[in-house]
C-alpha cells in the first residue's frame, strides 16, 4: 500500500487574519520580523472581511517538480513534502508558473524560490495560529499503520445508511487482529453483520452472541479457558450502551472488579437504537426517545446519564479511554492501549457513537456529531492508565463550543427549553470539572474537590 | 527486443509519460531510449551550466535506481534512426531493433541554423545537449571574445553566462529587431537590452549577421553595416526545429512543423503518440495547432500522452464521446516563460504581445529607471496576458486564471490595482471550490 502523508489542514471560515502564523514564519525560517520571508500568507480583504492562509499543499502530483529542469524539486515519498534543494537550484523560477496559488514563489530578499515544508514535521504556524484556522492532521499515520492489515468484517454490512458503527467495528477489528474472540450481545451489531444471517457470520473471527446479560461473564470464561490452553486470544467484546451499563452491568462491573482480562468496548449510542430507540442509563437528559417522549406534560428523558467512564474507572481497572471515530488517530492510539493493557487486566473503551436514525439527524453529519459532542464538552476525550496513575485529556477543550449549535443539529433535542440546555451545560461542566480535578491531581483530587457548579 | 510501451526521449515529456503509464499499469514493460549517453537532464539547464551556476553532476533528474525502482529498461546512447509503423518496430544506430505496443516520440527539437552565407562551414557552437556545454566550457576556457547570434531565451541566456565567465560578448540579433521577441513587447524589450547593454554586452539591435568564416581556428563575422568581428567563440542561438528526421513518409505519421497530434497526443497513426517540443498541438487561443517549444508544455503533454497510452478506458471513451474535450486531455498551449538577468527577474504569460489596436484592453505599469514593469492584458472580463519585470505578480497565479478562464466580472479596476493578492485570492477560492471556467 502506498504512503499516505500528514497535512497542513486550513479552515479558512476560523481565520481572524491576525497574521501571528506569518510572523512565526519569518522567523523560524529566516530568523527575521519581516513577514516577506514567511511562506504562508494570510489573504485579506477589508472590504468584505475576508480571510485565508494560502500555503504550500504538498501535492500529489506538483507541476513544480515536473516543471523543475535542475531536479532541485522533489516529493519526499516518506513525508509528501515537496523539498527544495538549494543547492541545485538555478533560481530560473519555472517552478512558479505551475502553481496556481504561489505556494512556491520568488522572496525578491532571498533571490531563490521559497515554499513551505511543514517545519520538517512540526509546523510553527499551527502553534501560534489562536483560532485553530490551521492544523497540523496526523491521521495519515493510521492508513499507513493499518492500511496493510487485513479487514475482519465481510464487505457491506447492513447497517444505516451513515452509521457509525461500520467504521468503528472495522476499525477495532482491524486493528486487535484476527487471534480474536469477539463477543456481541444483542444490539445493531450483531444484526447488522457480527453474528451474521443463515449460519454465516460476517466476522473472520470466532464470533458469538451472548446474551444482553453475561457478555464480560461469557468472555471471561473464554479467556481463561484458552489461557490455560496456552493461547493468547484477545477477548473482545463489542457492546452497545445497553448491554454494558444497563442489562450488561451486573456481569460486566463483575468482570472489571475481577481484573478479567478483557477488552470491552461500549458502543454508546444512547439508548436502545435497535429496537425502536428506548432510553437506557447513558441517554442523556432532556433526550427525546420511544420510552421518554416529548408532548405537553412531558419533555424527554428526566434523569442525567450515566457517566459509564468515570463508573468503570472507580473498578480500578487497567485502562479506561473515551474516544469518537471522528479522530480516529487517537481512537486508534487508544484502541491500541486497550489491547495491551487487556492482557493484564480489565481495559474499557466507552466509544461515543451517534445514530442517525435514532437520534434524528442526516447520515452524512455523523462525524460532524462527533466533533461538535467534543468541542462542547458533551463526550470529552480522555483517558485513564492504571500503569501510570494518570488521567489525562486528550484533546483538551478550554473553550467549549456552542451547546445550543450541537443540540440542534439532533432531532431528539430540538424541543429541549433554555432551562433543560442549562442543565445539560451544568451537567457537562461538572463531569470537565471533576476530570480536571482528577487530570491536575491525581485520583486524590476527586476526593478533594469541592464541585463548585 | 519487444516493449509494450516505449518512449523514445529521456527529457521533460518521456520522464512525464513514463511517469503516468507507471500510474496505471505498473507491470506493462516500458523502455525508453535517449541518444545520449548519460542521465535525463533537462535543455533548460544548460545555460545554468555554461555559466557555472551549478555542477553538472548535480542536476540529472533522474538516477538508475529510478528505472530499477519502476522497472523501466533505459536504453542511453542509442538514437533511433527509423521508426516502421507497419511492422511497429523502431530501428537504433546499432542495429537493434525493437517492437513495440505502444510508441510516444519526445525527441523534443534541435537549433536551426540560419541560411548564413558562409555559417555551415565555419566553427560555430549551438546549445541543445550536456555535450555542446561541455564544448562551450571548453572553448570558454581559452577564449576571449564570444559572439552569439540570436536574441531569444537560448542566447540571451547564453551571452549572460558567457560574460560571467570573462568573455567579451557581442550579441547579434536573428530574423526580428528586438530582444526576445517571443515573450516581451517593446517596453519590456528595451528594460531588458538596456540590463544587458548595462552590464556590458555590446548588442546594437541594428545590424544582423551577413556572413561567416573560418580563419586560423577563429570565425569572421561580417555584419548586414559592413563591420567584421574577429570572435574565439561563434555561439548559434536563433531558433528550434522538431527532431523528426527517423520519421520517413513511409511511416504514415503526419508532420507540418512539428508531429501533427490530438489533444490527447495521438498522432495520424495507431498507438503512435507525441509529446513534447516534437508535437504540433493544440493551441489555447486558436484552432491552429502550433509549436511551443517550453517546458512546461513538455510535460503536461507528456502526462496526457501516458494517460492516454496506459488504456484508462472510461477516460478515453469520455474523450471520444464529448468530441475531444475531456478534462484530462490537452487544453491547448500557452506561451509562458520567465527569464531572469543580471539580478532581476521577468516572466510573460499568454497573450502578452498584443496592443491595444488588437482590440484588448491593456493596463500597463512602468518604471524604467528602476527596470520595473508590468502589462495585464484583458479580453472583456479575462486577463489572456501578463508581462512582469522586477513585480510582486506571481507568474504562477497568472497563468492559471488565464488557463481557467477565470471571469473578473466587474472587478478589473480592482485587479490592475493589487493584482498579486486579487489574482491569489480568485485562484485559492477557485481552488477549494471546483475551478470555475468560462466554458
Ligand atoms: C538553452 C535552453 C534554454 C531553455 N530555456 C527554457 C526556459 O527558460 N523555459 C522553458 O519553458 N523552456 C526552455 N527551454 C526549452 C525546454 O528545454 C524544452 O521545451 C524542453 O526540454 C522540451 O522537452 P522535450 O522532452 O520535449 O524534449 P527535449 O528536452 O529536447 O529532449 C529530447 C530527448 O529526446 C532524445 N532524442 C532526440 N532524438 C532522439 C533520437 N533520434 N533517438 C533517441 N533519442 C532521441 C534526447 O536525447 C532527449 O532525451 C530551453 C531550451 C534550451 C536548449
Amino acid at each position: 500500500m502506498g504512503n499516505a502523508y500528514n497535512t497542513l489542514a486550513v479552515y479558512p471560515e476560523k481565520c481572524n487574519g491576525c497574521g501571528e502564523c506569518e510572523k512565526a514564519c519569518a522567523k523560524v525560517k529566516a530568523n527575521s520580523t519581516d513577514v516577506v520571508h514567511s511562506r504562508i500568507k494570510v489573504l485579506k480583504s477589508l472590504e468584505d472581511g475576508f480571510f485565508g492562509p494560502v500555503v504550500c499543499m504538498q501535492c500529489g502530483e506538483p507541476n513544480c517538480v515536473k516543471s523543475c529542469p535542475a531536479g532541485a524539486l522533489s516529493k519526499n515519498p516518506e513525508t509528501g513534502v515537496v523539498e527544495w534543494n538549494e543547492d541545485k537550484c538555478v533560481s530560473c523560477t519555472i517552478c512558479t508558473l505551475g502553481c496556481p496559488y504561489a505556494g512556491i514563489y520568488y522572496n525578491p530578499l532571498m533571490s531563490t524560490v521559497v515554499k513551505c515544508d511543514h517545519c520538517g514535521g512540526d509546523p510553527e504556524c499551527v502553534k501560534v495560529c489562536e483560532p485553530k484556522a490551521l492544523e497540523y492532521r496526523p491521521e495519515a499515520s493510521v492508513y499507513n499503520d493499518q492500511g496493510d492489515l487485513e479487514d475482519l468484517f465481510a464487505p457491506g454490512l447492513a447497517a444505516c445508511l451513515g452509521c457509525n458503527m461500520e467504521i468503528l467495528v472495522r476499525h477495532v477489528l482491524r486493528h486487535v487482529g484476527p487471534d480474536t474472540v469477539l463477543a456481541a450481545p444483542p444490539g445493531c451489531l450483531p444484526g447488522v453483520c457480527a453474528v451474521g444471517f443463515n449460519g454465516f457470520t460476517g466476522s473472520k473471527v470466532p464470533s458469538f452472541h451472548p446474551l444482553l446479560t453475561n457478555t464480560a461473564s461469557m468472555l471471561a470464561g473464554l479467556r481463561r479457558y484458552y489461557k490455560r490452553k496456552g493461547r493468547d486470544v484477545t477477548a473482545l467484546a463489542l457492546a452497545g450502551d445497553g448491554g454494558a451499563a444497563d442489562v450488561g452491568f451486573q456481569s460486566l462491573s463483575g468482570a472489571a472488579e475481577r481484573g478479567e482480562e478483557i477488552l470491552f468496548v461500549c458502543i454508546d449510542n444512547e439508548g436502545y437504537m435497535n429496537t425502536g430507540m428506548q432510553r437506557s442509563s447513558t441517554t442523556p437528559y432532556g433526550s427525546w426517545t420511544s420510552t421518554t417522549p416529548v408532548g405537553p406534560s412531558l419533555p424527554g428523558k428526566a434523569n442525567d446519564s450515566k457517566y459509564m467512564p468515570l463508573v468503570m474507572l472507580m473498578h480500578d481497572v487497567e485502562y479506561v479511554g473515551t474516544a469518537v471515530t471522528a479522530y480516529i488517530d487517537d481512537f486508534h492510539r487508544k484502541v491500541e492501549k486497550a489491547y495491551q493493557a487487556s492482557k493484564r487486566g480489565f481495559a474499557y473503551l466507552h466509544v461515543f457513537s451517534p445514530c442517525t436514525t435514532g437520534w434524528r439527524y442526516p447520515g452524512d453529519k455523523t462525524m460532524e456529531v462527533q466533533r461538535q459532542a467534543v468541542a462542547t464538552n458533551i463526550f470529552p476525550l480522555w483517558e485513564y492508565e492504571k500503569a501510570t496513575g494518570k488521567l489525562a485529556f486528550t484533546h483538551p477543550v478550554d473553550n467549549p463550543a456552542s451547546l445550543e449549535n450541537y443540540l440542534s443539529m439532533l432531532g431528539k433535542f430540538r424541543h429541549l427549553s433554555k432551562e433543560q440546555i442549562e442543565h445539560l451545560k451544568n451537567t457537562a461542566a461538572m463531569r470537565v470539572n471533576i476530570l480536571k480535578a482528577m487530570s491536575e491531581q491525581g485520583l486524590a483530587g476527586y476526593q478533594n474537590l469541592k464541585v463548585a457548579v | 527486443m519487444q516493449t509494450k510501451y516505449l518512449i523514445i526521449g529521456s527529457s521533460h515529456a518521456g520522464l512525464t509519460a513514463a511517469e503516468e503509464i507507471r500510474v496505471h499499469d505498473q507491470d506493462g514493460a516500458l523502455t525508453m531510449v535517449s541518444m545520449e549517453d548519460c542521465l535525463p537532464y533537462s535543455p533548460t539547464i544548460l545555460p545554468y551550466i555554461v555559466e557555472g551556476k551549478v555542477d553538472e553532476k548535480l542536476i540529472y533528474l533522474r538516477d538508475e535506481k529510478y528505472f530499477t525502482d519502476n522497472k523501466i529498461t533505459f536504453l542511453k546512447g542509442k538514437k533511433v534512426v527509423t521508426v516502421d509503423t507497419k511492422s511497429s518496430t523502431v530501428t537504433l544506430d546499432d542495429g537493434t531493433k525493437i517492437e513495440y505496443e505502444k510508441l510516444m516520440i519526445g525527441t523534443g527539437s534541435a537549433p536551426t541554423i540560419p541560411p548564413v552565407p558562409g555559417l555551415k562551414e565555419a566553427k560555430y557552437h549551438v546549445l541543445r545537449t550536456m555535450e555542446d556545454a561541455r564544448k562551450i566550457n571548453q572553448a570558454a576556457e581559452t577564449a576571449k571574445h564570444a559572439v552569439v547570434m540570436g536574441t531569444g531565451l537560448v542566447g540571451m541566456h547564453a551571452a549572460e553566462g558567457l560574460g560571467k565567465k570573462g568573455l567579451e560578448v557581442e550579441l547579434i540579433r536573428g530574423r526580428r529587431r528586438a530582444v526576445l521577441p517571443n515573450y516581451f513587447d517593446g517596453n519590456a524589450g528595451k528594460l531588458i537590452h538596456q540590463v544587458f547593454l548595462d552590464n556590458g554586452i555590446k548588442c546594437n539591435l541594428d545590424f544582423q549577421v551577413k556572413e561567416v568564416e573560418s580563419v586560423n581556428g577563429k570565425s569572421k563575422v561580417t555584419l548586414s553595416h559592413g563591420e567584421v568581428v574577429e570572435t574565439d567563440l561563434l555561439l548559434v542561438g536563433t531558433g528550434v526545429k522538431s527532431r523528426m528526421d527517423f520519421l520517413g513518409d513511409a511511416s504514415g505519421v503526419q508532420v507540418d512543423q512539428g508531429i501533427l497530434v490530438d489533444t490527447m497526443m495521438r498522432t495520424s497513426v495507431e498507438n503512435v503518440w507525441a509529446a513534447g517540443d516534437v508535437a504540433q498541438a493544440a493551441d489555447f487561443y486558436g484552432d491552429e495547432r502550433i509549436l511551443t517549444a517550453i517546458l512546461p508544455d513538455a510535460y503536461e503533454q507528456g502526462k496526457v500522452a501516458g494517460l492516454s497510452m496506459a488504456g484508462d478506458e472510461t477516460v478515453i471513451q469520455a474523450f471520444e464521446e464529448i468530441g475531444g474535450q475531456a478534462s484530462e486531455s490537452y487544453r491547448g498551449g500557452i506561451s509562458m516563460n520567465t527569464f531572469n538577468f543580471y539580478g532581476n527577474r521577468s516572466f510573460a504569460v499568454g497573450l502578452s504581445l498584443v496592443s491595444e489596436e488588437d482590440g484588448f484592453e491593456i493596463d500597463t505599469m512602468l518604471f524604467p529607471t528602476s527596470c520595473m514593469y508590468q502589462k495585464l492584458v484583458f479580453d472583456g472580463d479575462f486577463l489572456v496576458g501578463a508581462i512582469g519585470i522586477n513585480v510582486t505578480l506571481d507568474p504562477g497565479v497568472i497563468t492559471n486564471m488565464i488557463r481557467y478562464k477565470i471571469n473578473l466580472q466587474g472587478k478589473k479596476a480592482e485587479f490592475a490595482r493589487s493584482p498579486l493578492d486579487m489574482s491569489r485570492r480568485i485562484m485559492w477560492e477557485s481552488w477549494r471550490g471546483a475551478i470555475k471556467t468560462a466554458g
